[in-house]
């Protein structure tokens, strides 16, 4: 039985007023997460990867299809499905009356975990917490936030974490230890799923990756196959003055960086050569392997889908 | 403690933690009240021929207090939860809809029933006060605050901005618990606004409330008990109707 199961999953706001269409965020989303799993959702902002997870999380309610936690429907089983989730919320919430450790022992009694002590000084230390412990929420930085939020969503060990951007303007201290501590879960047999926008992390850490576009699954493979997918190569290089229109529509622009997706050393002369007859100069010119940035863009450009 | 229990330890403990603007500050308010009209009309008006107006005064001034804080409780902790976004700490637990029922209703039931106490204490040391018939004093106080706690859930769910809350509060609340006879007995008014009272399920808990302490009330205090235990019974219903199926909270 997967973990996390999505059959058929679409979801369709209302028009806001008469006349505007009504917005389809998700359409037909199916997919299955296995046990022990570390699983990436991609996609840009707007195609509907927090949709999902809210309807996952029982936040918000599909239109039409399913979406099941070990075999717990999160609609008619909502109580066993919730049980089996922990979700970090993208939005950094929190309760203003409380301090960090009277937020962990209250979230671990909705659960009815009992006796928790143990476990939550665990969850402290492991983030980087222990310090703070009974601080008012308040008296937070943003990043500290983060990692309650993340110690909220594990008080009760659920067998299923969902992260939805964890680590949306959160620095790299807090990055690393977040990413420790969830592969060491990871790696105790709980499922992950993560949708971030860093795909770097994505590359890293996930074993397998769905993307999204437009509430569509526009890619569903593990990690290496995609990158196996795309173009082998990457031919990179700055220029000093702006590339004719035809070229620039095939390259990824960066500020004065411009990178080609190539196949073979053919293609990549062909660039050049175009480069030089536009009466521009390339500098620092190197040619390295495609990454999941390169993935990305070509699937959601329609290039492989 | 359980997922319920779990959450009306919190609702409890986040008004106790602001309890000088929770209970303090509406005990003084209750007192400002008493001070002031009972100064100004303790010679002028009787009620029931025998009871002096301050004593009068009390038990209404308790209940008010009483039924105002319930609804504040539950409807405030609601939209704050809301726009801060931390409701979703207890959207994402398993607690059912049963539970959130009980535990926001019973929180709001305390703190109803603890700044009533205060007001009681406070107000009750300027003028000697009977006690015909105590039981009914309890019954009342207690379904008062749990019809108003409900009702509060009901604004706070429906809520979406701060001024939603505070118009729902200023011309329903407000306006029902004043025109229900806090300050005056119903049979001081002309036939018109008699009537009127009637309709108005408020007049009942409070005369209700204060027949426990005179033994003579407007209405028997059977009826009283009839019209606010239905009207609990069907606030809960919406109530709990609305948790089920996650109106505004879920989209």
């Amino acid at each position: 039985m997967p973990a996390l199961s999505f059959q058929s999953v679409s979801k369709t706001y209302p028009a806001k007023s008469q006349g505007s269409a009504s917005l389809k965020a998700l359409d037909g989303v199916s997919f299955d997460i296995e046990e022990g799993e570390f699983f990436g959702l991609l996609g840009p902002n707007g195609a509907g990867k927090t949709t999902l997870i809210s309807i996952l999380a029982g936040l918000s309610r599909a239109s039409s299809g399913r979406v099941l936690v070990h075999g717990h429907d999160v609609q008619f089983d909502y109580a066993q499905a919730r049980r089996l989730l922990g979700v970090v919320p993208q939005e950094l919430v929190f309760d203003p009356f409380f301090s960090v450790r009277e937020a962990l022992q209250i979230q671990s009694g909705y659960f009815g975990v009992k006796h928790n002590e143990d476990w939550i000084d665990e969850l402290l230390t492991s983030l980087g917490l222990g310090d703070k412990a009974n601080a008012n929420m308040r008296q937070l930085s943003g990043g500290m936030k983060r990692r309650v939020l993340v110690a909220q969503a594990l008080v009760h060990k659920p067998r299923v974490i969902v992260l939805d951007e964890p680590t949306a303007g959160v620095d790299v201290e807090l990055r690393q230890t977040l990413w420790q501590f969830i592969a060491k879960l990871n790696k105790q047999g709980h499922t992950v799923l993560l949708t971030t926008h860093y795909l770097e992390e994505a590359e890293a850490l996930c074993g397998r990756l769905a993307m999204l576009k437009q509430g569509r699954v526009v890619a569903l493979e593990t990690t290496s196959e995609l990158l196996k997918s795309a173009s082998s190569n990457v031919l990179r290089f700055k220029v000093d003055a702006e590339l004719p229109a035809e070229l620039a529509a095939k390259a990824r622009v960066t500020g004065r960086i411009v990178q080609f997706p190539a196949q073979n050393a053919i293609e990549i002369e062909q660039y050049l050569a175009a480069v030089r007859q536009a009466g521009l100069k390339a500098e620092d010119v190197e040619i390295r392997k495609a990454d999941l940035e390169d993935v990305f863009l070509q699937v959601m450009s329609g290039a492989a889908a | 403690m359980n997922g319920w229990q779990t959450l009306f330890y919190k609702e409890v403990l986040r008004f106790w933690k602001v309890s000088f603007q929770t209970i303090a500050a509406p005990v003084l308010t209750a007192v400002l009240y008493m001070l002031i009209f009972g100064h100004v009309l303790e010679n002028h008006v009787k009620v029931y021929d025998s009871v002096p107006y301050t004593a009068f005064l009390v038990p209404g001034l308790v209940m008010m207090s009483v039924l105002q804080n319930a609804f504040a409780n539950s409807s405030s902790s609601l939209i704050q939860s809301k726009i801060m976004g931390n409701l979703v700490f207890v959207l994402l637990t398993p607690l059912s809809h049963w539970s959130w029922f009980f535990a926001y209703v019973a929180s709001s039931m305390t703190r109803g029933l603890a700044v009533g106490c205060g007001v009681f204490l406070v107000t009750g040391w300027f003028t000697p006060l009977h006690y015909e018939a105590p039981l009914w004093i309890l019954v009342f106080a207690v379904l008062g605050a749990a019809l108003l706690g409900a009702l509060g859930l009901v604004a706070g769910l429906w809520a979406e901005k701060f001024d939603q809350l505070a118009a729902f509060q200023n011309f329903v609340i407000v306006p029902m618990t004043f025109l229900s006879g806090v300050f005056y007995s119903i049979h001081s008014l002309p036939t018109f606004w008699q009537q009127l009272s009637h309709l108005n399920p408020f007049f009942y808990m409070i005369d209700g409330f204060r027949f426990g302490f005179f033994g003579q009330s407007d209405v028997s205090p059977w009826i009283s008990l009839a019209v606010v235990g239905s009207a609990l019974l069907l606030v809960s219903a919406v109530t709990v109707k609305l948790l089920q199926s996650g109106y505004k909270i879920r989209n």
